[in-house]
């Protein structure tokens, strides 16, 4: 029915499958939306946050979704200024995913502020010393940048690209993508840099604070070195959950073989700063606040904040990917390389965690115990909305888009193709 | 004698004096309209300017003891004004005066990003989670100097900032430039009935505080008197909030480093 | 965001971090509008380019 649609060469699963699988997204959906319109409603007393928690859930996914959002830049910068031209093959769905995180990075930050009528005056009030006016900026910059990247895509759908204007601007926009992808990689070099200035600066908060170079604390460069890391895996795992959904290959193995090496040498380089982070942190900059180490993993009846969480982030999700990506044996085999790229992935969300979440669990006070949060359904909710946001966003595009230039290639037709 | 031109108000509390009477935070809510709500018991949900704890020693009778501890805004200099909340603010809502020394809230400007929330190490802000709700005829006994706060924003302990315009546009119609002592001191200096609190000008020699505290200048203002001493001190965020005891425990319960040696 | 805002101070912080986003934005802007106008204009001669290389 909507065959004149789907791009030539490649099938599609029938119409009524494809909206029954979206009927059901779309109910978790609009649960999600019926919550962050009762927090548009009622206001923040929906959540469980409090005075002592002002970030929480929220902040964690959008530091989390950023991070693995960066599959995007550097997938582009990669492509486009280092010239890796296989990388052309997934770089579309680099892009459609990094849009979608970054969209739903914006949703989430527009629910999370207590007085979302005036979230404008983070840009027009800008104090340019704060991180988060940087990550503010740079954000909506580089998701103007993913929408420049996502538009080509749109237009190639078949119908579209009949009218002449939108076949040359796609081909246009196509042909100045690398000048795109660069301001891209710029903008998001200081954004997920300044996402780990957010806790990097508190020097009233010892368990996040970090020195640094200048105004810039060690974590701003850890954010992005392990963006760049994480976000390929991310990238990688998203692809694999697709050919496993649509029961396709859909991008050739030396492509995913490429971008997963690279993020391994990427994450073995980031886990190897940020042990020698963690290290000078517990050894020097905590001491210097009157903490130690253990202040921040002991005596906190109530929350499960132990080292275990210190050991799963860096070893486990940490040096245990790295060393699994840098080896081609492991790459060659596909349920390794799934698992893999899938605690790469978690390393990063425990990361962004860890330094919010924990960082306001711990008590500074020496008279204050530690502090306990767990989220409320609105928040869960609100969190899940763009999960499913993304997956609706991904089967549409993935049903009328070309986004995997290898698809046909790799599924040829049985009766040469529509 | 020459005068430093900037004032650096800032306070000092005497522990050993306060009785944990709490007419301290009562006087501060009712300066400053703060709301609050019928059932206020989850004090991580409420807003009080003003808190006082209760420390205990953790010791068995006989040897137990407590100490009340009141904490208002910190009113932390930082290095050259940068207070750990003044500078990650995005939307320059909250502001270090450089003339009074005073780390302001603006409510209209906030526009409830928290991140200040989890910038302070002492917790004094706080947020509205609701829209102030007073009871039956409570609005005309509101403070009219004071404007109300809305849902969604942060607010927190002003050094009763209101006073302080109120007192200057006085002295200024009277043709003066500079205040006397007593013509500005916060709600909860003057409601104090054991005289723990005591509010002024840490720059003018002839102030009580700089006199009880004889803050080193030079150096983020760290106390002289060996029986005053500030909270987190090693944090650097040099608060103009000084608490005076001659207790040793109270003291180590003011910092970590010291409390560990 | 603009001199004209009261908290605008002329100081290195705001010119390097405005700077660098007006810098950004006008190369999106910039790119953007080429890529339409030339749109346009060939779409109005009825230009065709060689297909699927991209």
């Amino acid at each position: 029915m909507d065959s004149a649609l789907i791009p030539k060469g490649v099938e599609r699963c029938p119409l009524g499958r494809f909206l029954a699988f979206i009927a059901i997204v779309g109910a978790v959906l609009l649960w999600g939306v019926v919550a962050m319109f009762l927090i548009y409603i009622k206001g923040l007393n929906q959540t469980n946050m409090n005075n002592a928690y002002g970030f929480a859930l929220w902040i964690w996914a959008d530091l989390a979704v950023i991070a693995l959002g960066g599959g995007a830049f550097f997938t582009g910068l990669l492509r486009y200024i280092f010239g890796k031209a296989e990388l052309k093959n997934i770089i579309n769905y680099a892009v459609l995913i990094g849009f979608v995180c970054y969209s739903s990075a914006l949703l989430i930050l527009a629910i999370d502020v207590g007085q979302p009528l005036r979230a404008w005056f983070i840009f027009w009030h800008a104090n340019v010393h704060s991180m988060l006016t940087e990550v503010a900026f740079c954000l909506t910059c580089y998701f103007g940048v993913l929408t420049i990247e996502y538009i080509p895509l749109i237009l190639e759908n078949r119908q579209i690209e009949r009218i002449s204007f939108f076949r040359h601007l796609a081909h246009n926009m196509h042909g100045i993508m690398a000048v795109f992808a660069a301001t891209g990689a710029f903008l998001s070099f200081f954004h997920q840099g300044s996402l780990g200035g957010v806790s990097g600066v508190l020097y009233g908060r010892p368990f996040g604070f970090r020195s640094g170079i200048g105004i810039w604390p060690w974590t701003f460069f850890l954010y992005t070195w392990s963006a760049a890391a994480c976000g390929p895996c991310f990238t990688i795992l998203v692809t694999r959950i697709t050919e496993m959904a649509t029961r396709k290959k859909l991008v050739k193995d030396e492509v995913i073989d490429l971008l997963a090496k690279i993020a391994g040498w990427m994450l073995v380089t980031y886990i190897a700063a940020k042990i020698v982070d963690t290290v000078y942190w517990a050894a020097v900059t905590a001491p210097a606040m009157g903490f130690t180490l253990m202040d921040f993993y002991t005596n906190n009846p109530g929350s499960a904040y132990g080292l275990w969480i210190l050991i799963a982030e860096v070893g486990l999700c940490g040096v245990l990917p790295a060393l699994m990506l840098i080896a081609p044996s492991v790459r060659r085999n596909a349920r390794l390389l799934f698992l893999a790229v899938l605690l790469a992935v978690l390393g990063a969300c425990l990361n962004r965690w860890v330094m919010i979440l924990q960082m306001q669990a711990v008590p500074v006070l020496p008279f204050e115990r530690w502090f306990t949060y767990f989220p409320s359904w609105q928040e869960i909710a609100t969190t899940i909305l763009p999960v499913a946001y993304g997956i609706i966003l991904i089967a549409f595009s993935y049903r009328y888009l070309p986004i995997f230039p290898q698809e046909a290639e790799l599924n040829p037709l049985p009766e040469g193709g529509r | 004698m020459d005068q430093p031109k900037n004032k650096r108000y800032g306070m000092v509390i005497d522990l050993d004096k306060c009785t944990g009477c709490g007419a301290c935070m009562v006087a501060c809510m009712a300066e400053n309209n703060i709301p609050f709500r019928d059932d206020d018991t989850d004090k991580l949900l409420s807003v009080s300017w003003m808190h006082v704890y209760r420390l205990s020693n953790g010791k068995p009778f006989p040897q137990a003891e407590e100490c009340f501890l009141p904490r208002p805004c910190q009113h932390c200099e930082g290095e050259h004004g940068h207070s750990p909340c003044v500078s990650v603010c995005p939307a320059t809502a909250t502001d270090y005066d450089m003339h009074t020394g005073i780390v302001s809230q603006i409510y209209t400007r906030c526009f409830g990003c928290r991140y200040c929330m989890a910038a302070c190490p002492y917790h004094v802000r706080q947020f509205n989670w609701w829209d102030p709700v007073w009871p039956e005829g409570m609005e005309r006994a509101l403070n009219p100097d004071v404007s109300v706060r809305m849902r969604g924003v942060v607010e927190k302990c002003s050094f009763c900032y209101s006073r302080y315009q109120t007192a200057l546009n006085r002295a200024y119609v009277e043709g003066r430039r500079e205040l006397a002592e007593e013509e500005y001191q916060t709600a909860c200096a003057q409601a104090c009935p054991a005289g723990a609190i005591v509010f002024g000008d840490l720059n003018n020699p002839r102030h009580r505080v700089h006199r009880i505290v004889q803050p080193d200048l030079a150096h983020g203002g760290r106390p002289r008197n060996p029986k005053a001493f500030r909270l987190l001190e090693r944090l650097g965020t040099h608060p103009k909030v000084y608490y005076l005891t001659g207790r040793d425990w109270v003291r180590r319960a003011g910092d970590n480093e010291v409390q560990k040696s | 965001m603009f001199p004209f805002s009261f908290e605008w101070v002329w100081d290195l912080g705001h010119l390097v971090f405005h700077g660098a986003l007006w810098y950004a934005l006008s190369i999106l802007g910039i790119g953007l509008t080429y890529c339409i106008l030339k749109a346009a204009w060939q779409a109005s001669r009825g230009e065709e380019h060689e297909h699927g290389h991209h």
